[in-house]
């Protein structure tokens, strides 16, 4: 309990701490790796060796992503009526479907929820509990396909040492999410759909092109040049709200000390790496350790480990396998 | 390579140092003392997470001005609530896009601000002609701002009611005849009569939009569910009276006969109560700008 109140802490944008006590099982691991340096540092080579370089777990989301927003170009476009609306609210062959923070938003705008509203915000609600929350980002939200493939050249750009990444408080975040819903309470609009990439670019590849595509490109162009993933990881309320509603779920990625060489792979690739603080040397509290609800589980660290130290898990379903 | 190590005092060390930790970078011997580097360091992430906050939040702010800007409103699809709370609670979905048969509604764009991904009609392009037979545009939102019965607490003003739910001609002979619609989106008015064909006593023969006319329209008389453009369907009247006879209304507009300067009979459309603001008059109004047009979201004056 006092681990998820700290990892909910984190997402909020608290520094991830030290843990103050280890499980006796971590702290003979810990004490392990450190007796014998030459015996480590030949297993982490022989890992190296033998790393299966994959993208399994991204190209398994790219293809969920593209397929579940092009459903809804599909749907309107051949009029198959399977999905029907855009990511905001939708009704998949008839049942609502209502996206959490555009509900939230026009819930504190409007001030009034009738019963369509509720039902699909309420389906969303449990298939994203279900499903792991924050995945909404990295497995259907269009802007973060699209952010990643511009991390790419962000990356590369700073290789080069052209860029430099320059971080923002991430509690700015939270900040954000709390201004946004004030603001719809107060002024009755809206106001964060009009900035909000998710629901232009899912939009416009339904409605076709807008203006606002615009808007999204300088998005971009800022993320490239000047601070690496600054939206998904400083800005974007709609995060938060999927990361509050995945702090329970059973999907999420799971640590294992024992196959963990602390090379920080992970870290790099990662767009929330504040998750991932366990993977340092001597941080890990348990044996096995569950990613915070800030994770998208996106699974890039799962295919960039070259000793399969990260997984996905199910809670409760591992166990029974 | 080398590990990602704890250096004991609650910083990590990665592989690569991070942009801010200019600590680990600084030459052997140099003596710059370690805690107000990162205090600097600390003090500029301060300010520039201040800066996009301020950037953010002033963006989303800026949407207020085309809002507070235009001059008209425009016109919402059927059922919608006052502008205020239509804004309020349309979650930019496009469901009702979806749902119409002629393609009547469309999306704004960002240059709306607030307005961006909220439908409209824009009528003189496409306009609702009711073809759906119920609504449907309603039937689709999922969050009530298009709506068959008002909630309550929103805003209504006098002229916006109908005085009985409208006639559609086209099911004139069903056993319910009526479109479930208490509100009006709009009047129309024949803003240029010095324009209006009837007004000078002229017919019209052939396609009342011209060729390149991408509009449909439900004709009764071709398909009762198939909308067809309405550049196959050529007119001929000897008196222009299309803004009357295309009207999906009953009861909304008629032709008025007046006596014209040269003392010949001449006609003229006069709008009538139960007028719903659907706009195909405009669309269907052959001269160019149209003669009658819809005021966007104006109540009824007698």
């Amino acid at each position: 309990m006092a681990s998820m109140i700290e990892r909910i802490k984190v997402m909020l944008g608290s520094e991830p701490q030290k843990p103050a006590s280890f499980s006796p099982e971590a702290k003979e691991w810990h004490s392990m790796k450190r007796m014998n340096k030459a015996d480590f540092e030949s297993l982490k080579e022989h890992a190296r060796e033998h790393q299966l370089v994959t993208h399994k777990w991204r190209n398994r989301r790219w293809v969920v992503l593209l397929l579940s927003n092009l459903l809804f170009t599909f749907s309107f476009w051949l009029d198959i009526q399977m999905l029907e609306g855009a990511l905001t609210a939708s009704r998949f062959v008839g049942f609502h479907l209502i996206d959490l923070n555009s509900a939230l938003q026009v819930m504190l705008a409007h001030k009034h929820i009738i019963v369509n509203l509720f039902i699909g915000t309420a389906t969303v609600f449990f298939l994203w509990v279900l499903l792991g929350g924050r995945s909404f980002c990295s497995w259907v939200c269009p802007y973060h396909l699209v952010a990643e493939w511009f991390e790419w050249l962000h990356l590369k750009l700073v290789d080069k040492k052209i860029v430099s990444d320059h971080q923002f408080h991430r509690g700015a975040r939270t900040i954000f999410w709390v201004l946004f819903a004030l603001m719809a309470l107060i002024s009755g609009y809206t106001m964060f759909e009009t900035l909000s990439p998710t629901g232009i670019l899912s939009r416009a590849l339904i409605y076709g092109p807008s203006l606002a595509l615009g808007w999204v490109f300088l998005l971009l162009m800022f993320e490239v040049f000047y601070s690496r993933r600054a939206w998904c990881r400083y800005v974007c309320p709609i995060g938060l709200t999927y990361g509050m509603v995945g702090t329970l779920s059973p999907v999420r990625i799971m640590y294992r000390l024992e196959h963990c060489f602390h090379e920080g792979d992970c870290k790099k690739v990662c767009l929330v790496p504040h998750v991932l603080d366990m993977v340092v040397k001597g941080r890990a509290e348990h044996t096995h350790v569950p990613v915070g609800p800030d994770c998208t589980r996106c699974g890039l660290c799962v295919d960039v480990c070259p000793s399969g130290a990260l997984q996905f898990d199910v809670k409760g379903l591992s166990k029974m396998l | 390579m080398k590990d990602i190590t704890d250096t004991g005092d609650g910083k990590v060390r990665p592989n690569d140092p991070p942009e801010d930790s200019d600590e680990l970078k600084s030459p052997p011997g140099a003596q710059r003392p370690k805690v107000p580097v990162r205090k600097e360091a600390n003090r500029r992430k301060f300010i520039r997470t201040s800066a996009l906050a301020c950037g953010v939040i002033g963006l989303s702010m800026a949407g207020w001005l085309p809002v507070a800007n235009a001059t008209k409103t425009r016109l919402r699809p059927p059922g919608a609530l006052e502008e205020h709370d239509f804004l309020s609670s349309c979650i930019k979905c496009g469901q009702c896009v979806q749902v119409c048969p002629v393609a009547a509604i469309k999306l704004g764009d960002i240059d709306e601000g607030y307005g961006i991904g909220v439908p409209f009609i824009d009528a003189r392009n496409q306009a609702c002609d009711f073809s759906c037979d119920a609504v449907q545009c309603i039937l689709a939102c999922p969050t009530g701002a298009l709506t068959y019965k008002k909630p309550d607490f929103t805003k209504t003003r006098s002229g916006m009611k109908l005085a009985h739910d409208p006639i559609l001609k086209a099911k004139a002979k069903d056993a319910e005849p009526t479109l479930n619609l208490k509100e009006r989106i709009g009047v129309a008015r024949l803003a240029r009569p010095e324009a209006c064909l009837a007004v000078q006593g002229k017919g019209f023969k052939g396609q009342a939009r011209g060729a390149n006319f991408k509009g449909t329209m439900r004709y009764m008389s071709v398909d009762r569910w198939k909308p067809v453009p309405v550049k196959d369907h050529p007119y001929e009247r000897d008196v222009c009276d299309l803004c009357v006879t295309e009207c999906p209304i009953a009861d909304a507009i008629k032709l008025e006969e007046f006596v014209g300067p040269d003392g010949s009979k001449r006609h003229r459309p006069l709008v009538l109560e139960q007028c719903v603001g659907c706009g195909v008059c405009e669309m269907i109004c052959p001269v160019e700008p149209a003669a009658i047009i819809i005021d966007e979201r104006k109540e009824w004056k007698a």
